[in-house]
């Protein structure tokens, strides 16, 4: 975990979901191989992106969120299957759904709309080409127009905006270290000034203060350029601090979604303050870690009912016979739900439980 | 490039060793080449001749091993690998420099289609796995896993004695005068066709193996998924992404492949009686024909070498990272 607390950047130009959307996923269903063995990594996903906003996405490995962006914009490596859903995106010329674009409209939209930065900062870029070539040839390919001088202008000014001294637009990637590797990663995902920004742990790979540069600099990129963040990581702590809203993932659906400082301070799930408790807090009074016993279930055979269910302390015996849904809840506040029974007031009268302390703080 | 320097500083001492070795090998063989001459031509050599034969040969007793070896070095560097003992007395080079040509065609030739087709290929089966084409790899597989001989005499029975369109072997129509006559280079042609095919059938397979299988490796990597992403169109992101790193271990594979051609496909040679340079060196072995086996074992030294020097310079060319000071 890193030592980041969940003050600092702070910024109020994210007004979040009043925005209008941008990325609608409804539904998303993922699976693994065909028949019987499939993997169900991911059981009707709903997430809405707004305009300029910072979406978090938290879960332990294997709870489906990268297979949940892998899924959105159609870069699932076999053998994984999008089963059934829809990715609305609110382009130029208003909402499409991707799953059902041609592979030459899909193209289009790619990197001018949606680009990602992934997980491997050593293993994003190309060994054998420039980066000043990685950078420009996204921008052939959606820009025909532009001449190669203004290809590596825009190339040479994307590096500046990163921290980047332009002249390194000649280097191998090998010749960088790790962190401006993930640097050009970003220069190259912002060229064509898209309108949502994957992220899919672009941090891991990194030490500590490459991390914090990197996250500042993505969030201060942000506020200038407008674009919207989907940010995935396990590490909740960095989410808290960069994230306006956070969703939580378990097993391949979403559990919680709220604002980051309301998941953080106020979680309702008993799963997200089983997350939330697992790392120190640097501020505030001291609490015990805690942790979640247990390990993440196995997709192919989960347990009846609330796929938490084993791991919850929470417990009770309507848990295992009724599937949760995200739903409001049990305080009625707004902009958030929660996938979780507790906050259903018939199954709490049914039986016989109060809604615990910890998740009504 | 103190990269290509060192390298170059190894090749020269590895050339240095192969020529030291090959002026050792005859004189440590049992066996008199002089005496075998003789006795070939029985009795039309007076016995005055003997030792004139023995200086001709290089082989004069009479001088020290160094002073032998320092002449050695001397004839080499003018380019006189002595005479050949089995069509004396023509020089090895004029032996070797009649042969080769035919070798480094023919054999070339086909050894660039098999990389090319099979490369190209390979690329495809990597690229859309899962297709009809997975099956190409089986059929040529079982061609090169015939012995090239049966190979060869089925396709001399089919074509050449079933269904006669093609010659039986040899390189041109013995009626025919070399020259650059259409009539010959048509000749030339059509005997090619046989062997040449044979070659990239026996060799193709194993290079649509090796870029295939660099191909799925290099297609899971993260930077041709960002390829994807970036929207480039599917054959820039196949051939400038995948295929164009997924290459680089093909292209050490030709270089040496290419130090091989000029040794010749000896089988190759002995099936279609073709007249290269696997044939020479077969007829040198059975001839007891010292300077031409040295001066063809030079040849072939030397080509490796140079094929590894070109494949040092390739690679460097196309992958930076070798660029690196280690």
């Amino acid at each position: 975990m890193t030592p980041t607390a969940p003050t600092g950047v702070r910024h109020p130009a994210s007004s979040g979901s009043q925005n209008p959307p941008v990325l609608e996923i409804r539904g998303l269903e993922v699976s693994y191989g065909y028949s019987d063995s499939a993997v169900r990594a991911l059981r009707g996903v709903d997430l809405t992106l707004h305009q300029g906003e910072v979406l978090g996405l938290a879960g332990e490995s294997g709870c489906g969120k990268s297979t949940l962006v892998y899924a959105a914009t159609r870069l699932l490596p076999p053998p994984g299957i999008i089963t059934g859903g829809e990715v609305i995106l609110h382009g130029d010329e208003g909402p499409v759904d991707v799953l059902r674009m041609s592979d030459a409209e899909l193209r289009a939209t790619r990197w001018q709309d949606t680009a990602i930065v992934f997980q491997g900062a050593m293993n994003s870029l190309n060994p054998v080409h420039r980066i000043g070539r990685q950078i420009t040839d996204a921008i052939k390919a959606h820009r025909p127009g532009w001449s190669r001088a203004r290809r590596d202008e825009r190339a040479r000014e994307l590096l500046e905006m990163v921290g980047i001294a332009a002249g390194r637009i000649t280097a191998y990637p090998h010749e960088l270290s790790g962190g401006m590797r993930q640097r050009v990663m970003i220069a190259m995902a912002l060229a064509l000034e898209p309108k949502v920004l994957i992220m899919d742990e672009p941090t891991t790979a990194l030490d500590v203060v490459m991390q914090r540069q990197i996250v500042e600099q993505i969030v201060d990129l942000r506020d200038r350029l407008g674009f919207s963040v989907v940010f995935i990581t396990h590490d909740v702590s960095l989410l808290v601090e960069i994230a306006d809203r956070i969703a939580i993932m378990y097993a391949g659906e979403i559990v919680e979604q709220a604002t980051a400082d309301e998941v953080y301070r106020h979680p309702r799930h008993p799963y997200s303050h089983g997350l939330l408790t697992s790392f120190p807090p640097l501020h505030g009074p001291r609490r015990e870690l805690q942790g979640i016993p247990g390990a993440p279930p196995d997709l192919q055979s989960l347990p009846s009912g609330c796929p938490f269910r084993v791991r919850c302390p929470h417990a009770m015996p309507s848990c295992a016979r009724v599937h949760p849904e995200l739903g409001p809840t049990a305080l009625g506040e707004e902009q958030r739900s929660v996938a979780c029974l507790l906050h259903d007031p018939q199954v709490r009268t049914a039986e016989g439980v109060e809604l615990p302390a910890s998740l009504a703080v | 490039m103190k990269f290509l320097g060192r390298r170059l500083a190894f090749y020269l001492l590895t050339a240095w060793a192969a020529v030291t070795i090959n002026f050792f090998i005859p004189r440590v063989m049992k066996g008199d080449p002089v005496q075998s001459l003789i006795n070939r031509y029985q009795g039309q050599i007076s016995t005055e001749a003997e030792h004139s034969l023995y200086v001709l040969f290089g082989l004069d007793t009479q001088e020290s091993l160094w002073q032998q070896y320092v002449d050695y070095w001397g004839e080499i560097l003018h380019g006189n690998f002595g005479i050949s003992f089995t069509s004396f007395p023509t020089p090895v080079t004029e032996v070797i420099g009649d042969s080769l040509p035919w070798t480094l065609g023919l054999v070339g030739v086909a050894t660039v289609i098999a990389v090319v087709g099979g490369s190209l290929v390979g690329i495809l089966i990597g690229w859309r796995r899962g297709t009809w084409m997975d099956a190409i790899l089986p059929v040529t597989t079982f061609f090169s896993s015939v012995p090239y001989f049966w190979l060869g005499l089925i396709a001399i029975s089919v074509f050449a004695i079933w269904w006669p369109v093609l010659p039986l072997g040899g390189a041109y129509d013995g009626g025919l005068i070399p020259g650059w006559s259409w009539e010959f280079v048509s000749s030339v042609l059509e005997h090619a066709i046989l062997p040449g095919l044979t070659i990239v059938l026996a060799s193709i397979s194993g290079w649509i193996l090796g870029m295939r299988n660099m191909m799925v490796t290099v297609t899971s990597e993260d930077y041709v998924t960002v390829a994807h992403a970036k929207g480039l169109s599917e054959r820039r992101v196949m051939f400038g992404y995948a295929a164009r790193n997924a290459i680089l271990p093909q292209v050490s594979g030709f270089a040496l492949s290419l130090g091989f051609v000029v040794s010749g496909t000896l089988v190759m040679e002995m099936v279609f009686s073709y007249p290269g340079i696997g044939l020479q060196l077969f007829n040198a072995i059975g001839g007891k024909d010292y300077p031409l086996m040295q001066g063809i074992f030079l040849i072939i030294t030397l080509a490796v070498l140079v094929a590894n020097v070109l494949a040092d310079v390739a690679y460097v060319l196309l992958d930076p990272r070798t660029r690196q000071e280690a």
